[in-house]
């Protein structure tokens, strides 16, 4: 338990007659990069919103660091939020001067700390330069940084690639793996399957207002393989046996064995009848195992 | 609190940086300097002697005004002005024959020139026939009469004040505008403000750190800070500004030992002019009605501001809050005709109305009790509204490329 960061129980959330999450439940473990996902729609906003105090939850807790979530918590806290924007007509300096200085920090800290971050993402230039002058991202590079300004133990990005072209992506993905491995805990949420698979560890599925299942990437992974394999061989036809199905495609055949049939044997079967060009297992891809679940729901 | 007091810093110094508010802040005392000067200044330029020219008549001897210089000339020149006027040096002709009088110029003849012209005239035919019916123009003198009338308020201790309506009408007056500026203005700004943070998508980042209605009160209270600001600037550059201006351009025509005894014979007269009017008492009410009002009407303007995407959707939702207002500003006139009635009372109890008409009805005497009332009605109704406001601005700045609805409002108190 102590391994886990941020546990949230049972929680349940509506407006009026609307359900936005119903028994939801999470555990982020510790140093973690947590991939939250969803349909839109799921609930995926109002969990972060709850975690991040700015709703409460009708039912249910949520335990940070071992202790129920509460007002000073906000400090170890940085939330990117999926709407986000800066006071236009504010200087890139001054305003995140005055955001840092509300997440808690004190003036000089803040100043220092700022200074650090705008010299290592090369933005230092920006910082008399008024927001409307800089392009969208450009701006989600200064809220990037005022996210993580105040050194906090959990991160939330809520879509944090959308809006920036691959150049930034990367270096943001970047500072984002850097982050974890200095012990920051992350909670991602995202549509993008394959930036799910690249940087996360840990993920939790949403759909409809309830927690679907989470757990380790590979885990999960493990949970949706069917026991398939790709077979690419020289022949055209695959020798009839009684070892795996086969679904032909052209030169490439996908196998299924059958139950109780050892692998080493099937290996031996096709060496002995085939030229094998490629042999390999078949792992789903997060974006067919979430299209499954989502669809099956 | 420290958090509460960093947003009111930064909504006050982006406002009071930004060129609108200083061009503003320098531009108001020039115009309030600028009413105040022209005329005198215009008065002063004008003041050279028109002359008219008046065909002999020995029966009318106009005489000289402070305007005017009458001068007389023979029927033929006066027979020649009045066909062609042009190239005269006579401001204008006046052209007796026999009970018929006109008045020839090359211009539109001022309408005080003509007016001084009839009365002086009317006042020497007056006497004529005064004297042709035999009755001596001095008799008639003797019997005009001239008084004031004093009015007097008894007080319940029964002590009686000198009273003066006028006094009283200009300071509520004065009072009442103030006010309705003042919340229209800057209810108004804390709105845009809302309505920019919506819209720049700021808010969800700012809410993560500091609570809603922090928020929003940081906001209102920093906008207030501005207009107070922009208020004493107007105030002492008004001041400064006249002060010169009237150095400037009255010191060498008017001696400055007479403008210094007018001032002191001003200073008098306001002084027993507002004899009847409890001033303390009125600095404090408009303190009061001025701050609470602004209170309960600018969170409401919050309020509109959360629940709206853009400032042109704010149409539906602001009509109910500026209605009173606006109300209350129209009322301030039969206010002042009648303000003991029962219009006055209930306008001066109603919250969304009081800290206007409350004002407007003070210098005329208001029994304490109805004053206490109103103001205790007034804090209750402005802690409601923005309790109201609170919980309406935390649901309703976080709903994007949403039109609210009244019901949908109705169920975000509920939430």
């Amino acid at each position: 338990m102590v391994n886990n960061l941020l546990i949230v129980k049972n929680v349940d959330k509506r407006y009026g007659d609307y359900t936005a999450l119903s028994e939801v439940n999470i555990s982020v473990p510790k140093g973690s990069i947590y991939g939250l996902l969803g349909p839109n729609g799921a609930g995926k906003t109002t969990l972060m919103r709850i975690i991040n105090q700015i709703t409460a939850p009708d039912s249910g807790e949520v335990i940070f660091d071992g202790v129920k979530l509460q007002k000073d918590h906000i400090s170890y806290i940085g939330y990117m939020p999926e709407e986000r924007g800066l006071y236009k007509k504010m200087k890139v300096g001054e305003q995140a001067l005055y955001l840092a200085q509300l997440k808690g920090m004190p003036y000089k800290e803040a100043i220092e700390k700022l200074k650090f971050w705008f010299k290592k993402l090369d933005i230092l230039s920006w910082w008399n330069k008024k927001v409307e002058e800089l392009s969208k991202g450009m701006a989600q590079k200064i809220q990037f940084v005022v996210t993580v300004i105040h050194d906090p133990k959990l991160l939330i990005f809520d879509e944090p690639f959308s809006g920036f072209d691959p150049i930034n992506a990367s270096i943001i993905r970047k500072e984002i793996l850097e982050l974890r491995d200095s012990g920051k805990t992350i909670i991602f949420s995202t549509h993008r399957m394959e930036s799910v698979e690249e940087i996360c560890d840990h993920i939790g599925l949403i759909n409809k207002s309830k927690t679907i299942f989470e757990g380790p990437i590979e885990e999960i992974k493990k949970q949706f393989t069917n026991n398939t394999f790709d077979l690419e061989v020289k022949e055209k036809d695959l020798k009839q046996n009684n070892l795996f199905e086969s679904v032909d495609y052209n030169k490439h055949h996908q196998i299924k064995l059958k139950e109780n049939v050892d692998l080493k044997e099937v290996l031996h079967f096709i060496n002995k009848n085939h030229e094998v060009i490629s042999f390999k297992k078949n792992i789903p891809s997060m974006e067919e195992i979430f299209i499954k679940v989502v669809e099956d729901a | 609190m420290l958090k509460i007091w960093l947003i009111i810093q930064r909504e006050f110094l982006v406002r009071v940086k930004k060129k609108s508010f200083i061009v503003m802040t320098i531009l108001g005392p020039i115009l309030i300097a600028a009413l105040m000067i022209v005329p005198i200044y215009l008065a002063k330029e004008s003041q050279e002697k028109r002359l008219i020219a008046v065909n002999y008549q020995n029966k009318f001897i106009l005489e000289d005004t402070e305007m005017l210089h009458f001068s007389q000339i023979p029927d033929l020149e006066a027979e020649n002005l009045s066909k062609d006027f042009n190239n005269s040096e006579y401001y204008a002709l006046l052209y007796i024959i026999e009970n018929t009088f006109t008045l020839y110029s090359n211009q539109q003849i001022s309408l005080n020139v003509s007016n001084e012209i009839e009365r002086q005239i009317e006042q020497i035919l007056e006497i004529i026939n005064l004297k042709e019916a035999g009755i001596n123009p001095l008799i008639i003198e003797s019997a005009k009469s001239e008084i004031t009338i004093i009015t007097k308020i008894v007080d319940e201790k029964g002590n009686s004040i000198n009273s003066n309506s006028e006094a009283s009408m200009g300071i509520g007056f004065m009072a009442g505008l103030l006010i309705y500026m003042f919340i229209f203005m800057y209810g108004t700004m804390v709105m845009r403000g809302v309505i920019e943070e919506k819209t720049s998508r700021i808010v969800e980042v700012i809410i993560s750190s500091v609570k809603p209605f922090q928020l929003m009160m940081g906001k209102i209270l920093g906008v207030a800070f501005v207009g107070l600001t922009q208020f004493l600037l107007w105030i002492i550059l008004t001041l400064v500004i006249s002060t010169v201006a009237e150095l400037w351009f009255l010191d060498s025509t008017v001696n400055s030992a007479m403008s210094s005894s007018n001032q002191s014979i001003v200073l008098a007269k306001v002084a027993s002019l507002t004899g009847g009017i409890n001033l303390t008492q009125i600095f404090f009410s408009f303190i009061f009605y001025f701050l609470s009002g602004y209170l309960m009407y600018s969170s409401l303007f919050a309020a509109v501001g959360s629940a709206v995407d853009a400032e042109a959707d704010t149409q539906q939702f602001i009509l109910p809050v500026t209605i009173p207002l606006i109300l209350s500003f129209i009322l301030i006139q039969p206010i002042i005709d009648n303000p003991e009635g029962a219009l006055a009372f209930w306008m001066s109890m109603i919250p969304f109305t009081s800290p206007i008409i409350m004002m407007v009805r003070l210098p005329f005497g208001v029994p304490s009790w109805e004053i206490y009332l109103s103001m205790l009605i007034l804090i209750g109704t402005f802690i409601t509204t923005t309790w109201i406001a609170g919980r309406i601005y935390r649901t309703g700045i976080l709903m994007y490329g949403k039109k609210a609805s009244y019901k949908e409002l109705w169920k975000w108190i509920k939430y």
